[in-house]
């Protein structure tokens, strides 16, 4: 940390970090993340039957709906964080990557596979796997990109002395598991193991991706951002060792709570069950680490905006967390299962939660990259509100929405009952989805209007 | 060990991964290694023909112009084809394909899923499926004429009103008389599922729900 906040004083890290490829990797991650809002709207926009672009293969809302999510898990989620571990590690471990050189290439090379999975996507090669919906031939080279990353990052990490700091363990073990996740996911199911024994597997890549991926990137980049920006150190390292061990341990056991009364065997659907009830205790101490670490300086985390994004994620990640203990039991997956409930789950922590965090990293990082302030502190703050109060409004609307479905599948009326009084709620949730777009584009005029300002710092 | 590269790597990262992947996916695999993989061909059943009889019978001109006769040679090819097209147009996010053995399920569907049904090609990577927007597929065969299907895909809101399912036109050469090689293909997978049941309704005997509202 001392190294750290050395190097920001001084200024010494520009040999440690490429602030372009930063940059770009962000600018890359916002263009995805435009893709993908626009994938949602058109199935918004499609459920409450006002899609002005019926009939036309290549928009059509069933492709453009695998393109909304893989755009935001590969093209965004990724790149966003490739981008701030680009930052991150150098400065953490005081060395460089692997190589700038490769580094770019890999920032190609990635650009290439997200493209080239959205292209494979409208032009209907589609894997049948969810999250995963990747092209089959594309899966290779995804991988070979995955390693490359893992390569370029563990070189200064292995290479550093002494002890580790949290953020490295989530960092090392993210590497790991995201290659292995991956080749697991989108090879076993689809060419060696049928049928329901497939369909465990494809719950644990659909699970893993969060978990194993976005959840320990997320968590390690908190851990590093958090404390720069309290000025104080996290509150306690045991807890620390809790969380990531927690985490590692039982978030691969929860794969299958993701199909639950299937005919994947019973006693293994109780393990997901009880697995992810723990994950649960264990995010808690996580959380616990957290708040303990601000206590003392909650107007900060107030008036500084990405520390207010930080703890917005967090106190949502909660919320999640909370929602899932409850939600994975089997009592309550009788009602919600295959209902919106899950889809304000997703968009929870998908946008709720990391996307907040992510949008706090760029909030932080774009004034040190381009060397100026922000052009509008105003439009900031517009887009955090915006985006708070849409994927609140979303998600409360939606879970709504998944009690009403699911009871009225319950009580056998006709399916058309179902669709009918889903109606007011897919409504709201368009409402909800625009106004998180016009967020989104009060981040962009800012961040061009900031990019283009002549006059430095 | 805890703190260690060699701990946060090879223990947390691969160790746990493996422990998972061994006791969740390997732990089924072994269960269920009696009930071998069926490949297409063998999925071909007189249900399925039946349907893609009927099918060269509605559509002639279509039918012969993109599959010839019905064989069980073509009628296998058109099910690979229309269970291709249900990935690629992601059906199987708005559609479920396993019917719960709670909240009532069996009640509107039919018999409860088992692991024998999915132990085929088809079910590579398996079509459990994520949300019903629509409803479960999973028994939908014989349920619904192939005039219903070939309506319903070209302008769904015709058939089943305030549908919020996309019309699928590029399933056709223009008009819904006249269904592609994919449309006939889709046809030929939706009224497969659930056909190699006892069960296998015929849509002359089916009977809808009524709606609450119109009942007495």
């Amino acid at each position: 940390m001392t190294h750290t906040a050395w190097a920001e004083a001084t200024g010494s890290d520009r040999d440690l970090v490429d602030r372009r490829l930063v940059a770009w990797y962000f600018v890359a991650a916002l263009v995805y993340l435009g893709v993908s809002l626009l994938g949602g709207l058109l199935m918004a926009l499609q459920l409450v039957r006002a899609n002005p672009l019926q009939g036309i293969e290549l928009l059509s809302p069933g492709r453009w709906r695998m393109i909304h999510t893989n755009a935001v898990a590969y093209g965004f989620l990724a790149n966003s964080f490739l981008g701030a571990l680009h930052w991150a590690i150098p400065r953490l471990t005081l060395r460089p990557v692997l190589s700038r050189w490769f580094s770019w290439f890999i920032f190609a090379a990635w650009q290439v596979v997200v493209l080239a999975t959205a292209g494979g996507i409208l032009l209907g090669h589609a894997q049948g796997l969810e999250w995963g919906e990747t092209p089959t031939w594309i899966d290779p080279l995804a991988l070979a990109g995955l390693l490359l990353v893992a390569v370029n990052f563990l070189a200064p990490i292995t290479a550093a002395r002494g002890p580790l700091y949290v953020s490295s363990w989530y960092f090392m073990a993210a590497f790991v598991w995201t290659l292995l996740t991956y080749a697991m996911g989108n090879f076993l199911p689809e060419y060696f193991v049928p049928g329901t024994s497939g369909g465990a597997i494809a719950g644990l890549f659909i699970h893993d991706l969060v978990g194993l991926f976005v959840t320990p990137l997320g968590w390690g980049l908190m851990y590093y951002f958090v404390p720069i920006l309290l000025k104080k150190p996290i509150w306690s390292h045991g807890l620390s060792l809790v969380g990531f061990w927690g985490l590692a341990f039982f978030y691969p056991l929860n794969g299958i709570h993701h199909f639950l009364y299937t005919p994947i065997p019973m006693f293994l659907q109780y393990g997901a069950v009880i697995a992810t009830v723990a994950v649960e205790l264990v995010v808690a101490t996580v959380l616990v680490n957290f708040f303990g670490t601000v206590w003392g300086a909650g107007r900060l985390a107030l008036a500084n905006l990405p520390l207010r994004w930080f703890y917005t994620g967090m106190v949502l990640y909660f919320i999640t967390c909370f929602q899932c203990a409850l939600q994975v039991t089997l009592t309550f997956q009788a009602v919600i299962h295959f209902t919106d409930w899950v889809v304000g789950h997703a968009h929870l922590v998908m946008f709720g939660v990391f996307s907040m965090w992510i949008f706090g990293i760029m909030t932080h990082l774009f004034p040190r990259l381009l060397d100026r302030p922000w052009y509008s502190n105003r439009l900031a703050e517009w887009h955090f509100w915006a985006s708070t109060v849409g994927i609140v409004v979303m998600f409360t609307d939606l879970g709504l929405a998944g009690m009403f479905q699911g009871y009225y599948w319950a009580a056998l009326l006709p399916w058309e009952a179902s669709v009918d009084g889903s109606y007011p709620f897919w409504i709201v949730r368009l409402l909800a989805g625009l106004l998180i777009i016009f967020g989104q584009l009060c981040f962009v005029v800012n961040l061009v209007a900031t990019w283009r300002k002549r006059e430095h710092v | 060990m805890f703190e260690s590269k060699g701990g946060v790597l090879l223990i947390g990262g691969l160790g746990f991964f493996a422990l998972a992947l061994v006791s969740n996916a390997l732990v089924p695999v072994q269960m269920y290694r009696h009930l071998p993989e069926q490949r297409t061909e063998e999925l071909v059943n007189a249900n399925l023909m039946y349907q893609f009889e009927d099918l060269s019978r509605r559509f002639p001109e279509s039918f012969e112009k993109y599959y010839g006769k019905p064989t069980r040679e073509q009628a296998a090819e058109a099910l690979a084809l229309g269970r291709r097209v249900y990935v690629a147009e992601g059906c199987w996010h708005c559609h479920s394909q396993y019917v719960r053995p709670v909240s009532n399920e069996s009640r509107r569907w039919g018999a409860v899923s088992a692991t024998w049904e999915y132990q085929n090609e088809l079910q590579r990577p398996v079509m459990f499926g994520t949300r019903r927007v629509g409803p479960d597929l999973s028994r939908e065969g014989g349920r619904r004429s192939n005039d219903w299907h070939a309506a319903h895909f070209f302008d769904p809101g015709s058939v089943s009103e305030g549908s919020p399912m996309p019309s699928y036109r590029w399933f056709f050469d223009g008009s819904a008389q006249r269904p592609n090689r994919r449309g006939l293909a889709i046809m030929a997978y939706v009224q497969w599922l659930g056909s190699w049941l006892e069960s296998y309704p015929y849509y002359e005997a089916y009977q809808p729900l009524p709606r609450l509202e119109d009942a007495p």
